[in-house]
């Protein structure tokens, strides 16, 4: 038991690490196909695994709602909005003359799938992006107050580069457009770099740990 | 008149220095043209197939006006697929490292790719010409054939691999190193800092919110973000804290209650573990970010951590989370929203410190070794940017290729 739980997965883990990490530096097109082969048993695991996910999720609102806890209602929409989609992409298009089999349009008729993504899915996503310019700007407003000599270092350069990226700003201080790009180009870049530096070692160092066995946390802990 | 004559030499001399390049040009194009010599026609080394090198010395009538036409098939089926000039096209001037180079600098080379009209198929022979063109002159080399086909070794790689060797050496070594002797870890204060927002967690009697990113099981940050969501929750179940772990990934949803299940059984309580603290939500992006706000906003939780890769949700996940007054500690290494995490979090884990918290919070020597193997490696990058920068300048300033033997090896090469 202790070898299916602990050494096999240990096994599969090296062997695969070292073909894989060896793979990138073998041009031939039967190792392409190797890594091609392998992306697609990764997405078939993975809409296997997608399952898991969905009955998770069925799970957890299931109870919710079973117990009436707080916020239930958002799980009776939840269900509503899963089990309303799932019947649209199964549906009969009659405009259209067959089953709609999840296509958004048929024949350039607009199926009721697509109309849900279209009129529902669509303008909700724009939305929570839209958000983002709102938080952009109230989390500016928090870091920008120059409560101390960092704030006030980033206040100065925000101020400037803002004003260097638009014309009417580098009308009004024209020497801001190459300040700004000293900035970008420079300071920016280099801390830029070397974070990307730290981060490449980082990466290496716990995928070698992973391929080698050292860092087993991942399997669910343990020592043994 | 002494005086003269002097003057009268030297501007001899100068306009001799003068005329001395365009002599040689001029002498250069007036010689008679030859066929190519030494022509070879080779399989591209390092490649994946469909590819030829054309290999020929140097002539004496290599000037500007002297083109050089390569020229593929047989026959009525004979074209021509390049010209250029004769001055062009060395060894010198291919993007390859100095060991994967297949002649002496100063021999003119061409590669044949497919693209452009021509397709070169693995297996299949090929007939080659070369011919050289001064005005109306035109003169052909004998043809040659070769054959096309795939390598199992891109030797311009080979730098890449012998520095991740070097790079996985030195982090074994230290490993070893750090069994032997204690190893300093600088503070992290956003490490700290997990005890006392799950205290404070606790204290309130308020969940514990943890996101281990947009990435999927591949990505090493989303990796590292299990390994500290094994240790967070091992330090959650000690103080029977509520944990929630919402999930854009099913499978990282899977390793994700493994970990904490073993995390709660290491704490020695197994009785307090939920299995439904780690659930998923939908692989769709803003509608995981709509999910969690709402869970932030309702279920108010006391600590927000937010581990792994993030995009455009980053802030509005931490926007959020601050608005409702959590502890709010982040650590992720995508470059492009640590303005964001620093802006909103009280403490942001930069880049690297994502994959040293595990070592930081363990505190075991096998883990930290590694930590001291990534310095050295840093120290080492340190040392080469420099060095790197010196060499290249002189070559520059010198106008001399022996730098680049320096420089080839530590190039980002195809």
């Amino acid at each position: 038991m202790i070898f299916l739980r602990r050494q096999l997965p240990l096994l599969i883990t090296f062997v695969t690490g070292v073909l894989f990490a060896a793979q990138y530096y073998v041009p031939h097109p039967r190792s392409e196909f190797m890594l091609t082969e392998v992306t697609k048993w990764l997405q078939i695991i993975g809409g296997f695994a997608l399952v898991l996910g969905v009955t998770s999720l069925f799970h957890i609102h299931a109870v919710k709602i079973r117990r009436k806890e707080p916020g239930w209602g958002y799980s009776l929409v939840l269900y509503a909005g899963i089990l309303g989609t799932i019947a649209a992409g199964f549906s009969y298009s009659f405009a259209a003359g067959q089953w709609v089999n999840g296509k958004e349009t048929i024949n350039g008729i607009m199926t009721a799938f697509g109309w849900v993504y279209l009129n529902m899915m669509v303008p909700l996503q724009g939305s929570m992006f839209a958000l983002l310019a709102f938080f952009i700007a109230s989390a500016a407003y928090r870091s920008f107050r120059a409560r101390s000599r960092e704030a006030a270092l980033l206040l100065i350069a925000a101020v400037i580069v803002m004003m260097g990226r638009v014309p009417l700003g580098e009308m009004l201080l024209p020497v801001s457009g190459d300040v700004t790009q000293w900035i970008l180009n420079v300071l920016n870049a280099a801390v830029r770099r070397a974070i990307l530096i730290g981060i490449s070692l980082g990466a290496i160092a716990l995928s070698l740990k992973i391929i080698f066995g050292i860092e087993r946390a991942y399997l669910g802990g343990g020592k043994e | 008149m002494k005086a003269d004559c002097g003057t009268l030499r030297l501007l001899a001399a100068l306009v001799c220095l003068y005329l001395f390049p365009l002599t040689t040009s001029e002498a250069r194009s007036q010689q008679a043209i030859v066929p190519p010599q030494n022509l070879r026609v080779l399989d591209a080394p390092s490649d994946a197939g469909g590819g030829l090198i054309v290999l020929w010395s140097e002539a004496d009538y290599d000037a500007p006006d002297v083109r050089y036409q390569i020229l593929v098939g047989e026959g009525a089926e004979k074209r021509m697929v390049a010209e250029f000039p004769a001055n062009s096209h060395y060894v010198r001037d291919v993007k390859w490292p100095w060991w994967a180079r297949v002649d002496r600098p100063d021999v003119h080379q061409f590669n044949l790719k497919s693209g452009k009209g021509l397709e070169l198929k693995n297996g299949t022979s090929y007939t080659v010409t070369l011919a050289v063109v001064k005005g109306t002159e035109r003169v052909e080399a004998p043809p040659l054939r070769a054959i096309p086909g795939p390598n199992w070794v891109n030797w311009n790689q080979m730098n890449n691999l012998l520095l991740v060797l070097l790079f996985g050496a030195v982090v074994l070594g230290s490993i070893r190193t750090a069994k032997q002797r204690d190893i300093f870890l600088r503070r992290i204060p956003g490490l700290d800092a997990v005890d006392e927002a799950i205290g404070r967690a606790t204290e309130l009697g308020k969940p514990i919110l943890y996101l281990t990113g947009a990435g999927d099981m591949s990505e090493p940050a989303t990796i590292a973000a299990a390994v500290i969501l094994g240790r967070v929750a091992k330090r959650v179940a000690a103080y029977e804290t509520d944990l929630l772990v919402p999930h854009r990934d099913p499978i990282v949803m899977a390793v994700c209650q493994e970990i904490t299940k073993q995390s709660y059984l290491e704490a020695g309580k197994p009785d307090v573990f939920k299995e439904d603290s780690n659930f998923f939500i939908t692989t769709d992006q803003f509608s995981y970010t709509a999910a969690v706000d709402g869970i932030m906003l309702r279920r108010k939780p006391a600590a927000n951590f937010f581990m792994g890769s993030y995009f455009a949700e980053a802030l509005l996940l931490t926007e959020t989370g601050a608005s409702t007054g959590a502890i709010q500690i982040a650590g992720t290494d995508s470059d492009h929203q640590m303005p964001f995490f620093v802006t909103t979090c009280d403490y942001t884990l930069i880049g690297e410190e994502l994959y040293a918290a595990s070592a930081y919070l363990s505190r075991e020597p096998i883990q930290v070794g590694t930590l001291r193997g990534q310095d050295l490696g840093k120290g080492f990058i340190l040392v080469v940017l420099a060095l790197g920068t010196i060499l290249a300048t002189v070559g520059v300033l010198f106008d001399t290729d022996w730098p680049r033997i320096m420089l080839d090896l530590f190039k980002d090469l195809k």
